[in-house]
């Protein structure tokens, strides 16, 4: 740790006085210990979302009806492999390394996005997964372009080009699906059904109910509220819906013209926390899955590791012998 | 290859870039089932790269088959989909070491090893082809089989020098595929023609420098080039193993439940 003349006070008011003023913060400036937590919390959560992500899109990757389709879905999963690398990197910038970060997703300490608990069972999941969800997790990333940590908000700036890409893939997913044959229209229209909910819940419990909101929009990690966000999704979903030619999950729905905006109904919140809890169809899976090919990576790694120690043996060996 | 491709049956050279497919798009599959199961995220990442790159492939294969398809049927609605998704196990002619399973992340080496280096050769000749549309597809494809053999090599001398677990398993990897190595190397009447015509790749003529080549990346693992005394043979028959028909089962099944809808 590096030493401050400063008192702990007089650090903290100069590094509020930094994110008042849209500086970002760095990787080697004072941080309050609380702000780095918090950060290592959301941040390693993200990480972990495109990891855990990758399953149900990785499960249809050898279905995919077309050599076209399977092409940009496969594209798609491994760039989340990526995503999740260079999430990790950003937060190991934290004092915090990937092993334990994954050790805490592994045990369940550390959470992901719970949209990942809902199972992918048909190839229309794909779309409204492509469409709904990396369309909801873009509007909060938008939003994290601005988040006051250096790495986090530049993370944020590049991943946004390729989301936008993927919410476009699982559009034009929904769009064939939904000019197509009846049998294929309906498709779509049960993977909306079961995907809008749960994309509303992506953004978090109401702003009264949310645990971490109050100090993290101080901090300006958070930039906007979940409820903020969660309706400009809302929003911009109605037309796309409407485009589609299918019917909007929500029956209550309306236009408020005062507000300029839609009412929405009541999102199931014993649902949102029952699966949070572990009651979704895959939790389980999802974690055993990634142990299982942890643990069965372990060979792999120590290979790697003693072959590069042996390397750099001979390599000694041979400059001493010279 | 001097002769005029001229003289050559259509249907040949729609045969050989549907078997040509078929090898990329199998082992495309069986790459593309690690996606979420390498033993960590980069190589998530690396082995999606290389599936992607063998899907790649082909689809080049499958559409310059499809287009010649159409020429000769005088249609316009054959697409490499056609080739991938409507056809059944008797059909297909990949070779046999495409379609093995999955296995552990040492049988994947392994098999990459044999197929990468193989394929460097292979399109390296292909460049060659009378058939214009079949070299230029070799252009392309032959960069990205160089990184895929430098790739292979660096992990076969990974895991050959790595732990005595790793050793084992890549040993045990390479005894169990070896004899399915044999029938890249074989040529068929059909492919004797275009050989012939200068448009196909004479197989028989690559198997020296291939195993002097895999010889030299397995020795330096400190591993040993199995026996030779069993081989495998009858991919370019379509007499495959048990594994491709789940393979194509799982691939084809969304496809074939809708047939004629567009995706």
């Amino acid at each position: 740790m590096t030493k401050y003349n400063k008192s702990e006070a007089e650090l903290e008011a100069s590094f509020q006085q930094r994110v008042d003023s849209e500086q970002k913060i760095e990787p080697k400036d004072w941080m309050p210990e609380a702000y780095r937590k918090n950060l290592i919390r959301q941040m390693s959560q993200h990480a972990h979302s495109e990891i855990i992500g990758m399953q149900p899109e990785g499960n249809w990757i050898t279905r995919a009806p077309s050599l076209r389709r399977k092409t940009v879905l496969l594209s798609k999963v491994q760039d989340e492999a990526g995503h999740g690398l260079y999430l990790y990197s950003a937060t190991e910038t934290l004092g915090i390394e990937r092993s334990e970060l994954i050790a805490a997703l592994q045990s369940g300490k550390a959470k992901y996005a719970s949209i990942f608990n809902y199972p992918a069972q048909t190839w229309g999941d794909m779309g409204a997964i492509g469409w709904l969800v990396d369309g909801a997790a873009i509007v909060n990333q938008v939003s994290l372009q601005r988040t006051s940590y250096g790495p986090y908000a530049r993370g944020m700036i590049r991943i946004c080009k390729e989301e936008s890409f993927h919410q476009r893939q699982g559009y034009v997913i929904m769009m064939e699906l939904a000019k197509g044959t009846p049998a294929q229209k309906q498709m779509a229209q049960d993977s909306l059904n079961r995907f809008y909910w749960p994309s509303l819940m992506m953004f978090g419990p109401h702003d009264s109910e949310s645990a971490h909101s109050a100090k993290s929009m101080k901090w300006k990690i958070k930039r906007e509220t979940n409820d903020d966000l969660r309706q400009k999704f809302i929003d911009q979903t109605v037309p796309q819906i409407a485009y589609l030619g299918l019917e909007h999950p929500d029956k209550d729905l309306v236009w408020n013209e005062e507000k300029g905006q839609h009412d929405s109904g009541e999102i199931d919140w014993d649902e949102f926390y029952a699966v949070i809890n572990g009651n979704g169809h895959s939790n389980r899976q999802r974690i055993q899955h990634h142990v299982k090919a942890h643990e069965e990576g372990a060979w792999v790694r120590d290979a790697m590791s003693a072959y590069q120690q042996k390397k750099t043996q001979r390599k000694v060996n041979a400059e001493t012998a010279a | 290859m001097t002769s005029s491709t001229e003289t050559v049956n259509k249907q040949d050279i729609i045969d050989y870039a549907a078997r040509l497919g078929d090898d990329a798009i199998v082992i495309g599959h069986r790459l593309s089932e690690w996606v979420s199961r390498a033993p960590f995220v980069e190589e998530d990442v690396a082995l999606g790269n290389v599936a992607l790159d063998f899907l790649g492939h082909a689809r080049m294969y499958y559409t310059h088959a499809a287009e010649l398809s159409n020429e000769q049927n005088g249609t316009t609605d054959i697409t490499e989909d056609n080739f991938a998704y409507l056809r059944d196990e008797r059909q297909f002619q990949n070779h046999l070491l495409h379609e093995l399973h999955k296995g552990d992340f040492a049988y994947t080496t392994a098999r990459q090893l044999l197929i990468d280096v193989f394929n460097k050769h292979f399109l390296e000749q292909l460049k060659k082809s009378n058939d214009k549309t079949l070299a230029a597809i070799a252009v392309k494809a032959a960069k990205e089989a160089k990184y895929h053999c430098r790739r292979s090599q660096d992990w076969t001398l990974r895991l050959g020098d790595g732990t005595s677990e790793s050793h084992e398993r890549m040993q045990l990897a390479l005894n169990d595929i070896w004899g399915y190595s044999h029938e890249l190397f074989e040529v068929d009447a059909l492919e004797q023609r275009l050989v012939d015509a200068g448009i196909a790749v004479d197989c028989t003529l690559l198997k020296a420098d291939w195993l002097k080549e895999v010889t030299a990346i397995i020795e330096e693992a400190t591993l040993m080039v199995p026996d030779q005394d069993w081989a495998v043979s009858g991919g370019r028959q379509g007499y495959h193993t048990e594994h491709l028909g789940h393979l194509l089962t799982e691939m084809q099944f969304v496809h074939r439940s809708f047939p004629g809808a567009k995706w």
